[in-house]
């Protein structure tokens, strides 16, 4: 298993990626898109592209992933795409029926400067439905970008202020996480008693239940009055800087909603952020239900510490992901020695080393890294656990090292959609991860004279 | 069951016109009363159709090339391609005693928005550097994704460099996405590439063994290659190459000297086996291991080829054995599957085969298409002559070849070719259509639409396709296949195949977990009382 990594680390000079850790930006356009409620994606490319993106998201989520594609043929990509454009948006609502409309790019497209906003001026864009654009080079940043993109274009195309003084609201920009994220964060602000608005919202899209019927359209994602009536909201909260700061500061810009950029609330530490922020910003006190749920948290975590303190991790993923789960692992007790993401951005970076730094840890801290790194990292530094997604396996495997899956994609094991990393909850269940698969091992190695029943 | 026009245009007539005039033509109802019926196959898809289709680069990459694991293949574009089509496929490979097996390593270029503009030869090349330092692969493929084309990098001449600077093998493969129709493309330009720069390199000049062969167009998706093997050895065949399930560079180098070459997937491959029949003399005998039935007969055509009586014993004690091992066991699954019915669309050779191992369980296919196929994969080979090449075709580089001076062998007489072509498909294909039943439908690049439509039209009991639209019939209820990856099963080929698929297959019909979509609220009243009667 991946015998040809090397232990030497040698600096690789071409800007190659082999394994990478990341991937093009239409992906999470797609997938921001699918959070709007009667929504159709659209890939503005060669058919190829919208077929990997659905292939890889329905792997993921294990339910359908809708969305059609402008289907380029060669004289399209040297005469431009406008015609396939314009006969796809024809098409598309004729026989699709979508509310809404939102179109991405591809490295096509952008390399032949596709310029979609003429392209929809002359459009046939029936009475009443919406068709928004968002530009997505897949040569540009990662499919956080993407994701991050289309998120923004939402608010540029849709969101108005419309009321003279701001609603008691919140603005919820989740990021690139799981529907079962989305719920739960949707749960602690409920629960908060505020009011809210959350876009994207793949809940009720992607986990939809089983029912007898097909629905193209599911119940779930952000309405389109919801996403306009955003641009009322007192304030927004951006979980995660990568994937959801630019739409936050648009709103910002746009309609006035000051923006307050957080962690992705992940762990005990940025929970409790996420929660002052809505108990501050709308001068709520927090319910004795949350308050509670943090005490069995923190219970827990005392409770197993021996199972996970003082053990080596290393984490890799997206960067708000990684963040978050560094900053948890630290709180457990646990080292981080190796952190990578493949998402380039020097955010990344000095973040993760400000809190390698101030726990005392020297460790690898890498943007825009890959896998075969990574691993390289593990083989001169050994880890006794690896965070991160299903690619990871491959190095666990290779190691002898166990892994927890934990984000996007995780393409070997199911309902990990439908339960949340975030909130207390979230951080339970990390932990309940995190030991098990610790305890599992020193079981699995354990001599019968060391085998015990009780750990 | 039978469906008639009325129904399609029914269905159609929700279409834009221009729509419906373009799908009504990849729409057939099988009437065997006529002399022919043709089929549209291989032409655009309409732009925002929901369509299942891929690209010329998976294709290319995807499927001919990323299974050749001594090789490494370097995508040269962003990092989206490459990362897709790594480890996703399912075509497994063992690793050799060189132990040069890269298929887990994925390797782009991950171009950036300057290299976009100031071209990514120089990256390119210096990637190359890199992985052969790093690996040192028997060779290394190029595969090129759409920006590459458009921008105008050099990615013959960048190989050609690299392989006077290193010795091995280097292999451009322009299979830009937008080329051609669908995957399709990419096929050809694989198979051109392969057939250049990769058959007729090796050492061999005579096949190596009695009944040389190579399998072309297998994948070895969940080990189908395997399973056919371990029969095909019994038998006696010295299976050369692979192509390219679980194939190698070092194999497939040697793949002219066979005496035969079997084709299994006819769309992907067809193109080599061809070619190597005029280059090499070897002709090609188009096999179907997928069924119990298919697999004897593709098993007993082989031996009538080779017509050497010892050959046909041994043949005819392996199918006597394994099939009195087998029929017993699929016989217990035929009870449960037996008078269902079968949607059956898949890729290019796929829909056609797996009616067969439907078939073997008492399940009829009532809809069957294929994703990327041309006319002949329907028609039959002798509508090739009647294809008119498009715009999109003509993109595709042919290439012409002429029998090797040195290497040509003619392996059977034209005369003998000519008398075992009546028996056997030798050099032929006869196509999906002739095998389908009066009355039931065959669509080409069957879309979401249709998809829906159909379902509820003709309420199949199985639907077997891959994982876009899987989960579409699934949430009506209906029990939804991948006949791409098997669902992570497998192998289904052969006699072994035939039984795992069987038993995944009955496992879907009776789920217990079917019983549990309605909730029981929706059908319990929620007062619930007695009547007591008198005198109790």
């Amino acid at each position: 298993m991946l015998n040809f990594t090397p232990k030497e680390l040698q600096e690789r000079k071409s800007g190659g990626m082999i394994n990478p850790a990341k991937t093009c930006q239409p992906i999470g356009a797609m997938y921001a898109a699918l959070g709007i409620h009667r929504c159709l994606p659209h890939s503005h490319g060669s058919q190829g592209c919208c077929s990997y993106h659905r292939m890889h998201l329905t792997r993921h989520f294990r339910d359908p992933v809708m969305a059609s594609t402008s289907s380029f043929t060669e004289g399209a990509s040297v005469f431009g795409g406008g015609a396939n454009l314009k006969t796809s948006i024809k098409n598309v609502f004729a026989i699709y029926d979508p509310d809404i409309m939102a179109i991405h790019t591809t490295c096509l497209t952008e390399t032949i400067g596709d310029d979609i906003p003429a392209y929809l001026g002359t459009a046939e864009i029936p009475e009443g439905k919406i068709v928004i654009h968002c530009n997505t080079p897949s040569y540009v940043g990662s499919h956080i970008t993407g994701f991050s993109n289309m998120t923004k274009g939402m608010v540029t195309y849709l969101s108005e202020a419309s009321t003279e003084t701001k609603k008691e609201q919140v603005n919820l920009i989740p990021g690139f996480v799981n529907p079962g994220d989305m719920r739960e964060i949707k749960r602690l602000v409920k629960v908060m008693g505020i009011n809210f608005i959350m876009f994207p919202d793949t809940s009720g899209v992607v986990d939809s239940p089983m029912t007898g019927k097909f629905e193209m359209y599911p119940k779930g994602g952000t309405t389109i009055g919801e996403l306009k009536d955003t641009g009322n909201s007192r304030l927004t909260l951006a979980l995660g800087s990568f994937a959801s700061t630019d739409a936050s500061l648009a709103l910002e810009r746009k309609c006035k909603v000051p923006a307050k950029i957080m962690k992705t609330p992940i762990g005990v530490k940025a929970t409790d952020e996420f929660l002052m922020a809505l108990r501050n910003g709308f001068v709520k006190e927090i319910p004795y239900e949350l308050e509670e749920e943090r005490g069995q948290l923190v219970d827990i975590m005392t409770d197993t510490h021996y199972h996970f303190h003082g053990k080596k991790v290393a984490v890799f993923g997206d960067p708000d992901i990684v963040i978050g789960l560094t900053e948890f692992v630290l709180s457990l007790g646990m080292i981080p020695v190796h952190v990578l993401t493949g998402t380039p951005g020097n955010a990344f970076e000095k973040e993760l080393r400000a809190m390698l730094l101030e726990a005392g840890i020297k460790g690898n801290v890498k943007a825009s890294g890959d896998l075969f790194e990574f691993h390289q990292w593990i083989k001169n530094e050994t880890v006794d656990l690896i965070i991160g997604n299903t690619y990871g396996k491959y190095i666990a495997r290779a190691e002898d090292i166990p892994l927890v899956r934990v984000g996007f994609p995780i393409l070997d094991r199911s309902v990990h959609s439908y339960m949340p990393i975030v909130g207390y909850k979230g951080a339970m269940r990390l932990i309940e991860m995190i030991s098990g698969a610790l305890l599992d091992k020193q079981d699995r190695d354990a001599a019968d004279e060391d085998f015990e029943l009780v750990m | 069951m039978a469906v008639n026009e009325k129904d399609i245009d029914s269905i159609l007539e929700a279409y834009p016109a221009k729509v419906k005039r373009n799908r009504k033509k990849h729409i057939v109802i099988k009437d065997s009363s006529l002399a022919h019926q043709e089929i549209e196959a291989n032409t655009r898809t309409i732009p925002g159709i929901i369509t299942n289709r891929g690209c010329a680069y998976a294709g290319c990459k995807g499927v001919v090339l990323g299974p050749i694991k001594d090789i490494v293949h370097i995508t040269h574009g962003p990092v989206g391609c490459g990362y897709y089509s790594w480890l996703t496929r399912r075509n497994k490979a063992k690793t050799l005693e060189d132990g040069k097996n890269y298929l887990a390593y994925c390797v782009t270029t991950d171009m950036q928005e300057t290299d976009i503009v100031f071209g990514g030869e120089k990256k390119l090349a210096k990637v190359i550097d890199e992985v052969v330092e790093i690996f040192k692969p028997n060779g290394v493929t190029v595969s090129a994704t759409c920006p590459i084309g458009l921008i105008g990098d050099d990615i013959n001449a960048i190989a050609k460099a690299a392989q006077e600077k290193h010795g091995i093998p280097v292999m451009a493969f322009s299979c830009e996405g937008y080329k051609g129709v669908s995957q399709s493309a990419g096929h050809h330009i694989a198979n051109n590439g392969v057939l250049e720069w990769m058959v007729g390199k090796g050492e061999m000049t005579e096949a190596p063994a009695k009944y040389s062969i190579n399998m072309l167009g297998e994948y070895n998706i969940g080990g189908d290659s395997w399973e056919i093997e371990r029969f095909l050895k019994e038998i006696g065949y010295h299976i050369i190459a692979v192509a390219t399930g679980d194939g190698s560079y070092e194999n497939l180098k040697n793949t002219h000297v066979a005496d035969l070459n079997l084709v299994q997937c006819h769309r992907s491959i067809n193109y080599i086996a061809e070619m190597l029949e005029i280059k090499y003399g070897t002709p090609w005998l188009k096999v179907n291991f997928i069924g119990v039935e298919a697999t004897v007969k593709s098993l007993r055509d082989m031996a009538i080829y080779f017509g050497d009586p010892e050959l046909i014993q041994k043949t005819e004690d392996v199918i006597a054995r394994e099939v009195a091992r087998v029929e017993p066991i699929l016989n217990q699954y035929k009870k449960i599957c037996e008078g269902k019915t079968a949607f059956c669309f898949v890729g290019g050779s796929r829909g056609h085969h797996y009616q067969k191992l439907f078939a073997d369980l008492g399940i009829d296919t009532v809809l069957a298409g294929y994703e990327f196929a041309h006319r002949d994969d329907y028609e039959g080979r002798q509508v090739i002559p009647d294809i008119k090449p498009d715009a999109d075709s003509k993109n595709i580089p042919e290439l012409h070849v002429e029998s090797d001076k040195k290497l040509f062998k003619l392996k059977i007489s034209p005369e003998k070719a000519e008398e075992l072509k009546k028996k056997i498909p030798l050099s032929n294909y006869e196509g999906m259509n002739a095998e389908m039943k009066d009355g039931y439908l065959i669509v080409d690049d069957l879309n979401h639409f249709e998809t829906e439509r159909f379902v509820e039209l003709l309420k199949p009991d199985i639907f077997a396709s891959g994982i876009k639209d899987k989960f579409i019939p699934q949430k009506m209820g209906i029990p939804s296949k991948q006949i791409h990856s098997y669902d992570y099963s497998g192998p289904y080929a052969g006699f072994n195949g035939a039984v795992k698929f069987a038993e995944d297959v009955t496992a879907m019909f009776t789920t217990p977990t079917w019983n549990f979509m309605t909730p029981p609220w929706k059908y319990k009243p929620m007062l619930e009382g007695t009547v007591e009667e008198e005198g109790n």
